[in-house]
């Protein structure tokens, strides 16, 4: 039986051990007891005590399953296969992993025939669409066998498991269940553990970013010392095909980390000056009718994908930006800085301007009306009043941004250069480290070369810088409301 | 008069009450018998813990998180904050009407019989209807709301969505009606209608009500308690509160020295 | 003495000052509005063309000893049979080409697309009654072609540096002559999935992989956020754990995506041995990012309810929980679907963490289930945007259209939606 038809079970069993609490307190109440809660709550007790337990377990097992069965098989190859060479052995283990797949649909005499080897098992595995590049050797065939029974009995002891601690849970209901049971209470408090559980997650995305990011990182710099990493000149990864020796790359970070930079300086040239003012014009100028449709000319390029806007850089704007270049004299990259962080900018824009716009509206009135009292003009009131009062909200709101255009990726992967240059000229190109992150992940790579797991030590950077960021900003623009509240 | 109340049993009972706002200490060692069948006031400037005490009757003060409470406070002789009492079940008996009418964005309908409902007090619709209407006729609204019992509670008169919290309230058979200054937000002629309705209700229900206005007290009260900085300062016989206070605080508030 | 009818010469600069503001925040503002001008004529330029596609029609000769020799029109036979021979048969002798010219032979093919003999093997087991007969059948032009008649490809350019030589274009000119040549709607577009050429790629596998994970995210994060905005907002003690969540939740939301995508490479697929490209993955990705929106949405919609109608509640012994779904919860609708439509379209839009899951792969068969490979919209607009031919271009313009649509059309349901739970309280 599979988790999800086990599951559809569980949730039947559910449905009419409802019923039967429901109907069950009815009975109580026709017959003229007083009863404490509402039938509903008594079904939502009998369906709870009988379906909690099970799909608790269930889930566990879903999660677990994998990890555990593959530990199981593995541990049981013989020794000379466990003393190879990581790469072979995740070989192996792959090799085992898509036979096991379809090892259910294979006869025995099939699988003798693959034991004999030769053309016969290679006409076998194209037949039942197995994926080997070659003959499976006999430990592999052993062990996906194994797995495979494995995975059944696994899956039969589970099922059991789960219907028993249903009934068991449906009996304690109907044991426990009278007019005075406090149903509502018992399913109301459970609830509130659900909810609380609910609000946990948040927590869990974040250990599991930095565990998960963390311990990839780790084993990067097993390989490649921190320093290196962190002051590295030099980035030349060398390309690493799956199966072949690694080959020695350089990983320097800097020119990296000045790429990022320096578009993210662009891109905040631009969004800051723009997205402020218009912010400033909305807040103390329009009209409520000129609001009416700014609004929502903003709120469309805030909904605008970003890689949108990188396929705009990419084809659009990049070869005008060359071309204009071309006839000035100029000679500018079609993915330059320039293009790419000027386009960053142009999406940056409505969110530096829905923060900022906030923020100033924030400011109380009463600041204004002093200021118009001693006889200023409304542009030396917002200078000289607003914008100072507005100050810490508005510095909250651009780093903020800076976070923003620092994690953009699609933009860049589009519109910047691919090679890592350290040039403080804006025409040429530069590349940056969600650049390279991609880069680094995607294609066929081996999983457990550093060239790979360097994404993941891009990726711890690019999450601290961020999260310093965000944390520093949002406790600035909290600090700044509470001022006004 | 006096001999006459002191008789009957009391429903509710506070003895040595505490309440503090987390540092705030906002009821200060209240003791109080609160009689059956009858309108009792409670008076005071703001911030004297009037409302406060009102709101440890029915528990809502569990609702504020920094509030702490010591004492206890029995309900026909059971303490309502024993550890077996359900909250929730304690409401039906104690019910509140607030200070501003707060119906639900409902019908008319479905605000009475929402009480009903939730406690399982309605056997089928019938019942339920019957209830609903019961319910308005004693809160003296069935008259006005009855063609159109499916509009919506929010478009009604402040006067009217008043009545229609009281009905609500009502509709759980309370014993008890707490009513945190029921009429300051409305105006005089409906305050009028509010205060006819209280004293019809007198006859079957225990109230309490708060209220700022002194004339209010001494027109729809029986007993008047006087509250000053988180003490009860003196209560008794309406009439003796007004014509004759003991203590001196007592008597600079209602000849309107302070507050 | 001055009067206030005095203007001081001071005032004049002060006025001018004030003007010049005024002047920069409204050319801020026109710098918004030519920006969203410049960018959709930009995309809508490019990428109009590709709906419609250019077809070119042969009178095709569905030969049975070609098709069906034993005439027992069974399934596998028809599937099987040599329908490129029929395609160049009726190419060539509309043409009058000597089969034995093998340049002149290959530059003709060159015409069509290479999918044309599955055109007609489609039609042939759709109907097999036409078999044995000649037909007119409307076959897909190749790109070149189809570049041609949308005026992409320039004729002036001299020969050698053209995709399409002059014979190539005496064809096409004769085909149009004849009005043999058409441009129809570009069905393709909408139902085929991958392809290496241009004229037979299709958005239908990435729409369908789009589709599977705003189902998934509906199913997870919707739930999932308004509960723990539940928690946070009603329940919720105050004190450091609480505290921390809210942190957590506020600084989740403005993670960069592409981290979202690293936890999911290394957590869904390597840990929980999910497969990878599937758009389950895909889907639990782009839950966990969308979920800080909803929880900060649904916690704001939860917030701005009076108190006083929770009390309300409370008074007539309604418990916390009845309260907050008979009454808090309705209330809020308005506000969490705002913010669960924006979480959900910016989550359509979301390309990066996909990117790091795997998604970008060659997917020709449209997914049956979650948990086989599919791509997505963003990712098929990435996928076309990188690739050479000039005809993916075109299509990457579509694609980013179509894209903008659903957005549009989901934001346009929020503000229906909206505007249908908003009540006054």
């Amino acid at each position: 039986m599979q988790s999800s038809h086990v599951f559809i079970v569980l949730l039947v069993l559910a449905i009419a051990a409802f019923v039967v609490g429901r109907v069950r307190v009815l009975q109580l109440r026709n017959a003229g007891q007083s009863v404490h809660s509402l039938p509903f709550y008594h079904g939502m007790y009998f369906a709870i005590c009988t379906s909690l337990l099970p799909i608790l377990v269930l889930g566990l097992w879903m999660v677990a399953s994998h990890y555990t069965i593959n530990s199981w098989v593995t541990s049981a190859l013989p020794q000379d296969i466990l003393a190879q060479s990581q790469g072979d052995r995740s070989l192996s283990i792959s090799m085992i992993d898509s036979l096991a797949e379809k090892s259910n649909m294979l006869s025995a005499s099939e699988i003798a025939t693959l034991r004999a080897g030769g053309d016969a098992a290679t006409t076998i595995l194209t037949q039942h669409n197995i994926g080997l590049s070659q003959n499976p050797e006999a430990f592999v065939i052993d062990a996906a066998l194994h797995k495979t029974a494995l995975v059944q009995s696994a899956a039969w002891i589970i099922s059991a498991l789960c219907l028993m601690l249903a009934m068991l849970g449906f009996y304690y209901a109907w044991r426990k269940q009278s007019e005075d049971l406090r149903t509502r209470n018992i399913v109301e408090e459970l609830f509130r553990y659900v909810l609380m559980a609910a609000s946990s997650i948040a927590i869990l995305t974040t250990a599991g970013i930095v565990l998960s990011v963390l311990s990839e990182s780790i084993a990067f710099f097993k390989s490649v010392p921190i320093a290196s990493f962190l002051f590295g000149t030099v980035w030349d990864p060398r390309f690493s095909a799956a199966g072949a020796e690694a080959s020695a790359g350089q990983f320097g970070l800097l020119p990296l980390l000045w790429g990022t930079f320096f578009i993210t300086i662009v891109a905040l040239a631009v969004a800051i000056p723009v997205g402020l003012t218009a912010a400033i014009y909305m807040s103390e100028y329009a009209s409520s009718k000129m609001r009416g449709f700014t609004k929502p000319a903003l709120e469309v390029l805030a909904g605008i994908p970003t890689i949108v806007y990188g396929f705009f850089a990419l084809t659009t704007f990049g070869p005008f930006l060359q071309s204009a270049g071309a006839k000035a004299g100029l000679d500018i990259s079609p993915n330059s800085v320039l293009s790419a962080g000027f386009v960053m900018g142009v999406m940056i824009i409505p969110f530096v301007s829905s923060l900022s716009d906030d923020i100033l509206s924030a400011v109380p009135n009463s600041l204004r009306e002093g200021s118009y009292g001693l006889g200023a003009t409304q542009s030396e009131t917002i200078k000289k009043v607003v914008l100072p009062a507005a100050l810490p909200g508005i510095v909250g709101a651009c780093l903020l941004a800076v976070s923003r255009a620092v994690g953009e990726t699609m933009i860049v992967v589009l519109a910047a250069g691919i090679a890592a240059n350290l040039t403080a000229n804006p025409f040429k190109p530069v590349t940056t480290i969600t650049v390279k992150i991609v880069s680094q992940l995607t294609g066929d790579l081996e999983f457990n070369s550093p060239q790979t797991l360097v994404a993941f030590a891009l990726g711890l950077t690019l999450f601290v810088f961020t999260l310093g960021l965000n944390v520093l900003a949002l406790h600035i623009v909290r600090k700044y409301r509470e001022q006004y509240e | 008069m006096d001999q006459k109340l002191a008789n009957s049993m009391p429903r509710i009972l506070a003895h040595d009450v505490n309440i503090y706002y987390g540092e705030k200490h906002a009821i200060k060692n209240l003791s109080v018998e609160i009689p059956d069948r009858a309108v009792s006031a409670f008076i005071g400037p703001s911030g004297c813990g009037k409302s406060t005490f009102l709101r440890s009757i029915n528990r809502m003060n569990d609702t504020i998180a920094s509030c702490r409470m010591t004492g206890e406070v029995l309900l026909d002789g059971k303490s309502i904050y024993a550890p077996d009492v359900d909250v929730v079940q304690l409401r039906s008996h104690v019910g509140m009407v607030f200070q501003k009418p707060n119906p639900f964005p409902k019908s008319i309908f479905e605000n009475v019989a929402y009480g009903p409902r939730i406690h399982g007090l309605a056997k089928n619709k019938t019942d339920l209807e019957e209830m609903v209407v019961n319910s308005l006729k004693k809160a003296s609204l069935f008259e006005e709301v009855k063609d159109r019992l499916n509009a919506s509670g929010t478009g009604l008169s402040g006067g009217q969505q008043q009545r229609l919290c009281i009905a609500r309230a009502i509709a759980v058979n309370p014993e008890v009606i707490l009513m945190d200054e029921p009429c300051s937000a409305l105006d005089p002629i409906a305050t009028a209608r509010i205060e006819e309705l209280i004293d019809e209700l007198k006859q079957n229900y225990c109230i309490i009500i708060v209220t700022h206005s002194m004339q209010q007290a001494a027109r729809v009260s029986q007993r008047t308690a006087f509250f000053h900085l988180g003490t009860l300062v003196e209560y008794g016989e309406t009439n003796d509160i007004f014509t004759s206070p003991k203590d001196k605080r007592t008597q600079d508030y209602i000849t309107g020295r302070f507050g | 003495m001055s009067d206030i009818n005095t203007i001081s010469p001071h005032l004049k600069k002060r006025r001018r000052a004030e003007w010049l503001f005024r002047a920069y925040g409204l050319a801020a503002i026109i710098f918004c509005f030519l920006a969203v001008a410049v960018l959709f004529t930009s995309i809508i330029s490019k990428g109009y063309t590709a709906f419609r596609q250019t077809h070119i029609t042969l009178p095709v000769n569905f030969d049975a000893s070609i098709i069906d020799p034993d005439g027992t029109k069974n399934v596998d036979t028809l599937m099987a049979a040599d329908y490129q021979q029929l395609v160049k048969k009726a190419l060539l002798d509309k043409l009058q080409i000597k089969p034995e010219d093998k340049p002149t032979r290959k530059r003709a093919m060159d015409l069509l697309s290479h999918s044309a003999d599955t055109e007609l093997r489609d039609l042939i087991i759709a109907n097999p009654a036409i078999i044995g007969k000649t037909q007119d059948v409307s076959l897909t032009a190749s790109d070149n072609v189809d570049a041609v008649l949308k005026g992409t490809i320039d004729r002036t350019v001299p020969e050698a540096d053209r995709q399409i030589s002059d014979q190539q274009l005496a064809w096409i000119d004769q085909f149009s002559k004849d009005g043999k040549i058409t441009k129809d709607f570009n069905t393709k577009l909408f139902t085929a999935g991958a392809s290496s050429q241009p004229e037979t790629a299709g958005l239908w596998v990435a729409i369908l992989g789009s589709f599977y994970m705003m189902l998934t995210v509906i199913l997870i994060a919707v739930p999932l956020g308004i509960a723990a905005a539940i928690y946070l907002e009603e329940f919720a003690p105050k004190n450091r754990i609480t505290d921390f969540i809210e942190v957590n939740v506020n600084n989740l939301a403005a993670v960069p995506s592409i981290v979202f995508g690293l936890l999911g490479l290394a957590i869904f697929i390597n840990g929980f041995g999910l497969p990878r490209s599937a758009s389950l993955v895909g889907g639990l990705v782009l839950s966990l990012m969308t979920l800080p929106t909803i929880i900060i949405a649904t916690r704001a919609a939860l917030g701005s309810i009076p108190p006083s109608i929770k009390e309300a509640a409370l008074g007539v012994g309604a418990s916390k929980m009845q309260m907050i779904f008979h009454h808090a919860l309705p209330l809020a609708v308005p506000g969490i679907l705002t913010g669960t439509i924006i979480g959900l379209v910016r989550a359509l839009g979301e390309t990066a963490p996909l990117l790091m899951i795997g998604m970008v792969a060659f997917i020709v068969d449209p997914p049956k289930s979650i948990l086989e490979p599919a791509t997505a919209l963003p990712i098929q607009i990435y996928m076309w945007a990188t690739s050479a031919e000039r005809g993916f271009s075109e299509r990457t313009g579509a694609a980013t259209i179509v894209l903008l649509l659903f957005s549009f059309v989901m934001n346009a349901g929020a503000i229906y939606l909206r505007r249908k739970f908003e009540r006054r309280w």
